[in-house]
């Protein structure tokens, strides 16, 4: 894969923070357009610090990193991907229609094509009828749908993800996991996904980057060659469990400072 | 879907019972300085004071005393008193535009850069540990006696809650959004007018509940150096100075001063309930 065409590309990235902490040491990783990739490790490990250097939120202290080829700085000036945390991190004085146009209003869109854009939001992460609702109004699943939206209003081509389902209880995670995947489907973006379930990485993802902390390191980098489109029945699957078991293995090893695979 | 709280009917029951609250403590208020009144006279206390009719008029007294001539074939008390309050609320207002606008461009400035509130902070706090009665003199002299001087110092006592608040309230903004802003390739002004400043709102309302009764307190004290005499300052020296003759006068005066206050504060509650949308356990 030729690095232009790459939707991500890290080379030799390290992260020190001042104080003398390394999050990051040596990564290396090349993600495919149109790839669903997670991030997984413990606490610890630089996942979450890995995506801001993706996202251009943090410099690395070493190494390049390359969105759509270009390097991360420009990529973010030209807002090629959206981004989605933990919390929804909505915008209290906002309505959730104008939380969704946030970053459209920012790009300078018209009136007009930003209304009918939140419109087809909406109607993606299936929230017709809550525009005018403020964000304290809904549910956390809800908050959350209307963060997705947001962040993928403009149709970047990327999607950063850290760790979004984390504060939801097991049945809304499961029910936006498929949502996920529908919207993944629909939208043919890119994204990289950080989570410390090992279960929601394998259910969603096409590759679960596994990393090892202190200093945060690659450790495996497990395909996960389950069918697509993914559905309830894929988590019964022998191979599901098998892959499963793989990534679990690979964090176990990856404790025990295992060098990259 | 069941998870949408149902809001107005919480917010009207709440306020229902304020509203009964607010009755509350005026009855309280009434019937507590009716009784240590009419127990002073009965039992003639001297401690903490002699109760009599000077230093304790009866409220009846205080209340008739609004309609009666302040003066003989004068108008009746309370016109004069409407009358000063409303040129006293003038100054008072113009005080506090004035006042929240340096303290707000004071604390944005100061949010700026540590270095700056290092520098400035303790100036300013300096500036409020100053008697205002040392400073208002001063004014005068500086800007000729009238009402503008006295806006000028009640803009003194108003701008310090506001700048505090400003700077407290600009930092007020989530992290994460701050870096949702910067993934947005926002500029500085942007993350200002679009995320910190809607954040500082809560933290705003609560220095301008301050300052508007601070800014009637500033524009009362700014009159006496003046000697402007048209206004709530002027009344209270004037009837201050025939108390043993007429102490009505000074409680009633007393009175209109307090409502003056009171009606600025209810203005920015009202306002904050127009202006600042955020969840209920966010809002001072």
């Amino acid at each position: 894969m030729s690095p232009a065409a790459a939707a991500v590309s890290i080379k030799g990235v390290s992260k020190t923070f001042p104080g003398g902490t390394t999050a990051l040491q040596g990564i290396d990783l090349e993600i495919g357009p149109g790839e669903f990739v997670s991030l997984i490790g413990p606490s610890g490990c630089g996942k979450s610090t890995l995506l801001r250097v993706i996202g251009d939120l943090i410099a690395p202290s070493a190494g390049e990193t390359l969105v759509n080829g270009k390097p991360a700085q420009q990529a973010r000036r030209e807002r090629e991907y959206g981004i989605v945390f933990q919390d929804a991190v909505l915008f209290d004085w906002r309505t959730v229609a104008k939380n969704i146009a946030l970053p459209l209003e920012l790009a300078g869109w018209s009136r007009q094509k930003r209304h009918e854009r939140v419109a087809r939001m909406l109607k993606l992460v299936e929230l017709k009828g809550f525009e005018d609702h403020h964000p304290w109004q809904l549910s956390g699943g809800m908050q959350q749908r209307v963060s997705i939206a947001r962040a993928l209003a403009f149709d970047p081509t990327l999607l950063l993800m850290d760790e979004p389902f984390g504060a939801l209880d097991e049945m809304t995670r499961e029910r936006l996991n498929m949502e996920l995947l529908r919207i993944w489907e629909a939208s043919g973006s890119t994204i990289v996904f950080v989570t410390h379930s090992i279960s929601e990485a394998v259910f969603l993802s096409t590759r679960v980057v596994v990393m090892s902390p202190r200093p945060g390191r690659v450790a495996d980098v497990v395909t996960v060659d389950l069918g697509q489109p993914r559905s309830a029945e894929t988590r019964e699957e022998p191979r599901f469990f098998e892959l499963v078991t793989q990534v679990r293995d690979a964090l176990h090893a990856g404790h025990g400072a295992k060098e990259p695979a | 879907m069941a998870a949408i709280a149902i809001e107005q009917p919480r917010r009207s029951r709440s306020l229902s019972r304020r509203a009964a609250l607010y009755l509350l403590v005026p009855v309280l208020f009434v019937v507590g300085y009716s009784t240590y009144r009419w127990l002073g006279i009965h039992f003639h206390w001297t401690r903490p004071f002699v109760v009599d009719d000077i230093t304790m008029p009866s409220l009846w007294s205080i209340v008739s005393a609004l309609f009666e001539p302040s003066r003989v074939n004068g108008p009746l008390l309370i016109s004069v008193l409407l009358q000063a309050a409303a040129f006293t609320a003038k100054e008072a207002v113009i005080g506090f535009a004035l006042g929240a606008t340096i303290g707000f461009v004071l604390g944005a400035v100061l949010f700026q850069s540590r270095l700056l509130q290092r520098g400035f902070m303790p100036y300013i706090v300096a500036s409020q540990t100053v008697p205002i009665l040392a400073v208002a003199p001063m004014v005068v002299v500086w800007m000729k006696s009238g009402w503008q001087s006295v806006a000028v110092i009640a803009a003194y006592l108003t701008f310090f809650p506001v700048t505090i608040n400003t700077l407290r309230g600009l930092q007020s903004a989530d992290p994460r959004a701050v870096e949702l802003m910067r993934s947005y390739a926002a500029s500085q002004w942007t993350v200002l007018w679009k995320l910190r400043v809607p954040a500082a709102l809560p933290f705003l309302f609560a220095a301008f509940k301050i300052s508007a009764t601070a800014c009637v307190v500033g524009a009362i004290i700014g009159e006496l150096p003046s000697s402007i005499q048209d206004g709530l300052g002027g009344a209270i020296l004037n009837f201050a100075q025939y108390y043993s003759i007429e102490p009505a006068n000074l409680w009633a005066t007393n009175i209109i001063a307090a409502l003056l206050g009171i009606s600025f504060f209810l203005v920015v509650v009202v306002v904050e309930r127009l202006v600042v949308r955020r969840a209920p356990e966010h809002v001072a």
